[in-house]
């Protein structure tokens, strides 16, 4: 890192810190003067966005562990403590149980973002794996905390997910009998997810710094897919960046309050407001709205093995993402077939949502219990459409599709682009542009 | 263009889809008005009273409130009780705690004690209730919903406390093709969520709780003074949480909009 920066210690103190320490120089480079495509649209913020979320989780939950016991008899009690005799103990509760949902709101918009853009092509490959890599630490921090408040449906999820492990041949029982702690989902699987919850969240921080690391070697990507040419294509971030994501951020913590304050309990499941009971499974074991896409994939095969394989695969398949799309245009402003497919996949994944929250034996839309004998177009069946339809789309559509696909022309420069948006009547005109 | 138009149908139809589901021999809770719910809602202290008196008449006598301390009722946004009156309530009660011997002895309930739960263990529970285990009820207008949909719920909100009043009050005769199975000791009541048999007989009965002050006491009143308590002890603290969150979200506005108006103006000098 470093490099762009413009940074002269100004005081003899500063002089002195800075040969034993370049800290500023280093935020100054990095983190003000950085040069950053001038034409990023609102899609760019959700970075930003996301790394505040990443600062809220861990402020609220530093603030709940202050309160919270991690014990079966005693960890639903100790939520209510929180919830009725803490100090806004409601809010910070309701604020972290929420922000996990935003949170992943704002890493699904980030990510589709990403795809649209082609963010993930050369030279960007790494910034995007370990993009993939965040994803899959975050899932496991949020599934593990979920299971903290010892609710219903933190037990009975954790006792379906754990036990997905079972299907790994030969070893499977001694592995989940290992991740358990015991011949169950007990107090030492309580302990062990309270300690992985409090760890993980700060290897994401490292994640995210690697991330952000990558992200300033080539550079952002923007909406033209095209590379910065010149000076003349970027601002530095900040005042521009920081304020347009400060903007952002501001519209966001907006829905997400409403939530919080004016509907707190509707992301979640009422049932986990009972406590945990192993021997009363809920009617409906459903984990929560943002692993149901997975959730349909691991559903719709019945061999369990697989069923396990593929729900992985589906999140492993984006690491290699990079390498199965062929084609060398980036954005998928210019290539007007991709487009169609881009927004194929996102119904797609929608549409797994939605089957992931039903009864898979009812029948499709009405969601009636299906009759026996002929064809029904069950939840299962359109599952499993779907999530074939996922795989072929990654597998088979975007290799082909780069190859055969005649691109748009593109413009010679973000400047350009930028020029023939703002002044369409006068095409080829070229203004000077006023670089700041 | 036409992508982004079938797409957007199409989030709106799945999203829909939600409304439609679930619902077959279960009914969805009757949509009745709270003065808490919404935004602004607050709860009516005279209502949290009533509540209150029909529970510790009625339901207490085979429904725990584990969480429920009896401080709790003079607490602000609470039921209102003065403090006096919250200590000669508790006063009623005994709670077993060790002299200074270190012997066992009833002593009379303090504010901040727990309020006493009807059965010693959860299987003494169900023997004196015909096998059905009576839910505590500190958090079942947070546990349960009364209705499905995503948008009915964000709008109309989870409906617990609409699922007590219905199941309070939604006793019936049993359709016929059903009255012949009746489960020994049950009764019909469709808005049960593991229904439609439930091991609670109706347990409230018009006249049943008399009011201080002269108010209604059917079971439909009764029944709603009930749920309203039930919705305020389950989250004592909303009156502060909304209140708060109405003055959160004027400062964020003003604030995005401050950002806002200072980003269009940085920007202003930069084609982009
Ligand atoms: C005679 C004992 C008794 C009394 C009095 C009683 N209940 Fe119940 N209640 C039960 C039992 C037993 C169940 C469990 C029924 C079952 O599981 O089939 C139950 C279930 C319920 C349920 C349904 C809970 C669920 O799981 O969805 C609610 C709500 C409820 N009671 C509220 C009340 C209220 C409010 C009162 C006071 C007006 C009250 N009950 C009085 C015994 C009683
Ligand atoms: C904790 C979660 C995450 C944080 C805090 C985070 C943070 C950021 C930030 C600050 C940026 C720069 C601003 C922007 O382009 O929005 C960025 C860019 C990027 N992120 Fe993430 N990110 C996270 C998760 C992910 C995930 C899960 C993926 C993909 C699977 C991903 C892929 C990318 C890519 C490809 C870019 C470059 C985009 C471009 O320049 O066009 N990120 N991220």
């Amino acid at each position: 890192m470093g490099g762009h920066s413009s940074y002269q210690p100004k005081s003899a103190f500063a002089k002195w810190f800075h040969e034993r320490l370049p800290i500023m120089d280093l935020i100054q480079g990095q983190a003000l003067d950085f040069p950053t495509p001038k034409n990023l649209n609102y899609f760019w913020t959700f970075g930003g966005i996301l790394t505040m979320m990443l600062g809220a989780q861990l402020l609220t939950g530093i603030v709940l562990a202050m309160h919270y016991t991690p014990h079966v008899t005693m960890a639903f009690d100790s939520i209510e403590h929180i919830r009725r005799d803490v100090n806004y103990g409601n809010i910070i509760q309701k604020l972290h149980a929420n922000g996990a949902s935003m949170f992943f709101l704002a890493v699904y918009i980030h990510i589709f973002r990403g795809m649209y853009y082609g963010s993930y092509k050369a030279p960007r490959e790494i910034l995007w794996m370990i993009g993939v890599i965040i994803l899959l630490v975050m899932m496991a921090t949020a599934f593990m905390g979920y299971v903290l408040p010892w609710g219903q449906m933190s037990f009975w999820g954790a006792k379906v997910i754990t036990n997905l492990f079972s299907a790994i041949p030969f070893f499977g029982d001694s592995i989940v009998t290992w991740l358990w702690g015991g011949f169950a989902v007990d107090n030492p699987t309580l302990n062990r997810f309270y300690s992985l919850h409090y760890l993980l969240p700060f290897v994401l921080a490292g994640l995210v710094g690697l991330h952000i690391w990558a992200l300033h070697v080539p550079g952002n990507n923007n909406p033209t897919g095209v590379s910065v040419k010149s000076g003349q294509d970027t601002v530095p971030f900040h005042p521009y960046y920081t304020m347009k994501d400060a903007f952002a951020i501001g519209v966001f913590l907006i829905v997400y309050c409403l939530f919080v304050f004016f509907a707190p309990d509707y992301m979640g499941h009422p049932v986990n407001y009972e406590m945990a009971d192993p021997l009363k499974t809920p009617a409906h074991i459903v984990p929560e709205w943002y692993f149901l896409p997975f959730y349909a994939i691991l559903r719709s095969i019945d061999n369990k093995l697989l069923g396990v394989i593929a729900m992985f695969a589906s999140i492993l398949l984006l690491l290699v993402l990079p390498w199965l799309d062929t084609s060398r245009v980036r954005s998928g402003t210019y290539r007007p077939v991709f487009k169609q497919f881009f927004w194929i996949l996102v119904l797609d994944c929608l549409l797994l949502g939605y089957i992931g929250s039903r009864v898979p034996d009812n029948l499709f839309w009405v969601d009636t219990p299906s009759h026996e004998g002929g064809f029904a177009l069950t939840n299962k069946l359109v599952g499993q459409i779907a999530t074939l339809y996922y795989f072929v789309h990654f597998l088979i559509i975007l290799p082909i599709l780069g190859l055969l696909e005649t691109p748009k022309p593109m413009p010679a420069s973000i400047s350009e682009a930028v020029l023939a948006k703002n002044k369409p009547a006068l095409p080829g005109h070229k203004a000077a542009v006023p670089a700041e | 263009m036409i992508m982004r138009k079938t797409f957007l149908a199409a989030v709106l139809l799945l999203a829909g889809a939600g409304l439609a589901g679930a619902a077959e021999t279960r009914h969805a809770a009757k949509d009745i008005d709270f003065s808490f719910e919404g935004p602004f809602g607050t709860f009516d202290r005279g209502q949290l009273q009533r509540g209150y008196k029909v529970y510790k008449e009625v339901c207490a006598n085979c429904h725990s409130m584990k969480q429920m301390v009896f401080r709790n009722l003079s607490q602000p946004g609470g039921p209102g009780f003065s403090g006096a009156q919250v200590q000669a309530l508790a006063a009623t009660y005994t709670i077993q705690d060790l002299n200074d011997q270190g012997e066992p002895f009833d002593r009379e309930r303090i504010p901040s004690d727990h309020f006493p739960s009807p059965f010693p263990n959860e299987q003494a529970a169900r023997v004196a209730n015909g096998g059905a285990l009576p839910p505590d009820l500190s958090l079942i207008t947070k546990a349960r919903a009364g209705w499905t949909g995503t948008f009915a719920q964000l709008f109309y909100g989870m409906g617990g406390p609409e699922y007590v009043y219905s199941v309070l009050t939604g006793y019936e005769e049993p359709p016929a093709e059903l009255a012949s199975s009746a489960p020994e000791g049950k009764h019909y009541n469709p808005y049960f969520e593991a229904g439609p048999w439930i091991g609670m007989a109706p347990p409230l009965s018009d006249g049943q709780v008399t009011f201080d002050d002269g108010s209604p006491n059917s079971v439909d009143a009764m029944a709603r003074d009930v749920a309203a308590f039930l919705a305020w002890a389950s989250e004592p603290k909303m009156e502060e949480r909304k209140g708060l969150g109405f003055s959160v979200i004027i400062y964020l506005v003003i604030l995005t909009l401050l950002l806002y108006l200072v980003k269009r103006k940085i920007w202003t000098k930069v084609e982009h």
